[in-house]
């Protein structure tokens, strides 16, 4: 029903929805309304729009499923991306902003801290997943290329262990994001897998 | 393991006198002024000038009347170039309050739900002189000053905040303590509904939120009950009406919207101690040393910051009070008492 036009415009829209968080953020401290430590208001944004880029991300093989939309399959890649590049935003402002590019002093932290370790391990996943998202490593990949993309399963639990050991007093932010995390990999158990056609079935009827 | 050392207040009634602590108190702020504060101290129109930007607050007529009787620029940064005043907008929108929430801009956006008048403080335990006393009743007696210090918070973050209050020693003398009292506790408000952290049902803190000192630092002259900043009364995100600082410790032991202060004779369990035992001791001394399991504490962030100069400055020991307060922990270990 769609041309190749509107698609392109959907795709388009897509990459200016995930550019325009960050053209506010550095709005926000190019003019001074990101508070008294612009780094760490950077940091933590980074570090929560790359978690939800990774669940809108995981999101959208269910929603195909549930709605057998073609245009959710089409910006897989670019969402993984995203998440890509804002993950590693999040460590270059750490290295940056926190620890002012004293390489010393990251090589000792990302050492000591588990946290730290934890998303390291986290971003490295990322960055084989989105070396290998191209269609050449898919074919050179051929039958291994889905199981390893698999990975991004494991990456969003490091990534919430992460998040975890960085809360202080409140878990309430946390457990809501866990909450999604877990219903999204709820449909990928087989039988809820399974059900999703029918239930787009039932629900178009 | 809870490990005694001496404290002076092990010793008599006698050795916990007003009078020598008074005029030890004397003696330091005298040094003080005679490092050539002199000058601010005599001109407090002057002083109160650096604030004709600062938002004035709404706070009652008693409060008003302190302030304008403030001795300025009581105490002073040895190094005013480097430990330059941070803009009122940021100390008062970049806060730790987690009554109002854990986000740094939360405080500042919600606790104008928190009413400060009346409000009144329980002084009880070991003492004589306990009972409920209206907050106009407990800064009457005292002058007071104007306290510019270092606030190093345990996140690796400090800014230097020009503080309104009275000594500590002054509530706690006039208390009469017992010989039995050797800790200070301290209470934060619970009320949920004007503080909406506390109806959080994750909420690792079980409030209230508790401090503790031991009575030596509760009694030491450079700890100070806060009633305003920046020439008026404290902002609510800041702990309005009254609230601890304690310059030589983490951020988190100056407890903020106080509303009992007891002494008692076992060491308190403060709050985060009880959460996170391995990473919040119940001393808290700023030490660059000991290092939080999750960051280092060698350096500190000193805000405000700008993305490209993080303005990363070494933490020093006591925060740079170690010449008044490195000799109360003689003989402890520091690391193992963090």
């Amino acid at each position: 029903m769609a041309s190749p036009r509107i698609w392109l415009a959907w795709r388009l829209g897509v990459f200016f929805a995930a550019l325009a968080p960050l053209l506010f953020w550095g709005w926000q401290v190019a003019n001074h309304a990101a508070g008294p430590e612009p780094g760490r208001y950077l940091l933590l944004n980074l570090g929560i729009g790359a978690l939800w880029l990774l669940l809108l991300t995981l999101s959208l093989t269910p929603l195909t499923k549930l709605t057998r939309w073609k245009g959710f399959t089409l910006i897989r890649r670019q969402l993984g991306l995203w998440t890509l590049a804002y993950a590693t935003l999040h460590l270059l402002s750490y290295a940056l902003f926190i620890l002012g590019l004293n390489w010393a002093l990251l090589g000792s932290e990302l050492v000591k801290r588990p946290y730290i370790v934890v998303g390291m391990i986290a971003l490295i996943g990322l960055i084989v997943l989105g070396a290998t998202s191209n269609r050449w490593s898919m074919r050179r990949l051929g039958k291994r290329w889905k199981p390893l993309h698999k990975f991004a399963y494991v990456i969003l639990g490091l990534v919430l262990l992460h998040f975890f050991w960085v809360v202080r007093a409140d878990l309430s932010e946390w457990a809501a994001y866990a909450a999604v995390s877990a219903l999204i990999m709820a449909t990928r158990l087989p039988p809820v897998a399974h059900r999703l056609p029918k239930l787009r079935y039932r629900l178009s009827r | 393991m809870l490990i005694n050392i001496a404290k002076p207040s092990d010793l008599t009634e006698a050795d916990v006198t007003p009078e020598s602590i008074y005029l030890s108190r004397r003696r330091f702020m005298g040094g003080v002024v005679g490092l050539g504060a002199g000058l601010a101290l005599s001109n407090p129109t002057h002083a109160n000038a650096d604030y004709s930007d600062v938002p004035q607050g709404d706070s009652p007529a008693w409060l008003k009347e302190k302030i304008s009787g403030t001795e300025w620029r009581a105490i002073t940064p040895d190094d005013p170039d480097k430990d330059k005043i941070a803009p009122y907008d940021d100390a008062s929108n970049y806060n730790n309050f987690y009554e109002f929430g854990t986000g740094k801009t939360d405080p500042a956006r919600r606790a104008g739900s928190l009413r400060t008048e009346p409000w009144s403080v329980v002084i009880d335990g070991e003492v004589n002189n306990g009972g409920r006393f209206a907050l106009e009743d407990i800064a009457k007696p005292s002058q007071f000053e104007e306290r510019i210090y270092q606030l190093r918070c345990v996140e690796a973050w400090s800014m230097v905040i020009p503080w309104l209050g009275i000594p500590l020693a002054d509530i706690i003398q006039r208390a009469e303590p017992t010989s039995k009292a050797k800790y200070v506790r301290f209470e934060t408000l619970v009320d949920p509904e004007q503080m909406p952290g506390q109806r959080s049902s994750f909420s690792l803190i079980d409030w209230p939120y508790v401090e503790g000192l031991r009575l030596d630092e509760a009694m030491h002259p450079l700890t100070l009950l806060a009633m305003g900043m920046y020439g008026r009364e404290l902002p609510n995100q800041n702990g309005a009406p009254l609230r601890l600082v304690v310059p030589w410790k983490y951020g988190f032991k100056s407890i903020k919207s106080i509303v009992r202060i007891t002494l008692v004779e076992e060491q308190p369990v403060n709050s985060w101690q009880l959460i996170a035992p391995n990473e919040y001791g119940f001393y808290a001394n700023v030490n660059p040393e000991v290092d939080h399991p999750r960051w280092s504490q060698a350096t500190e962030r000193r805000l405000p910051n700008s993305l490209f100069s993080p303005n990363t400055i070494d933490t020093l020991m006591f925060n740079g009070y170690a010449d008044e307060v490195a000799e109360l922990y003689a003989g402890l270990d520091l690391k193992a008492n963090y």
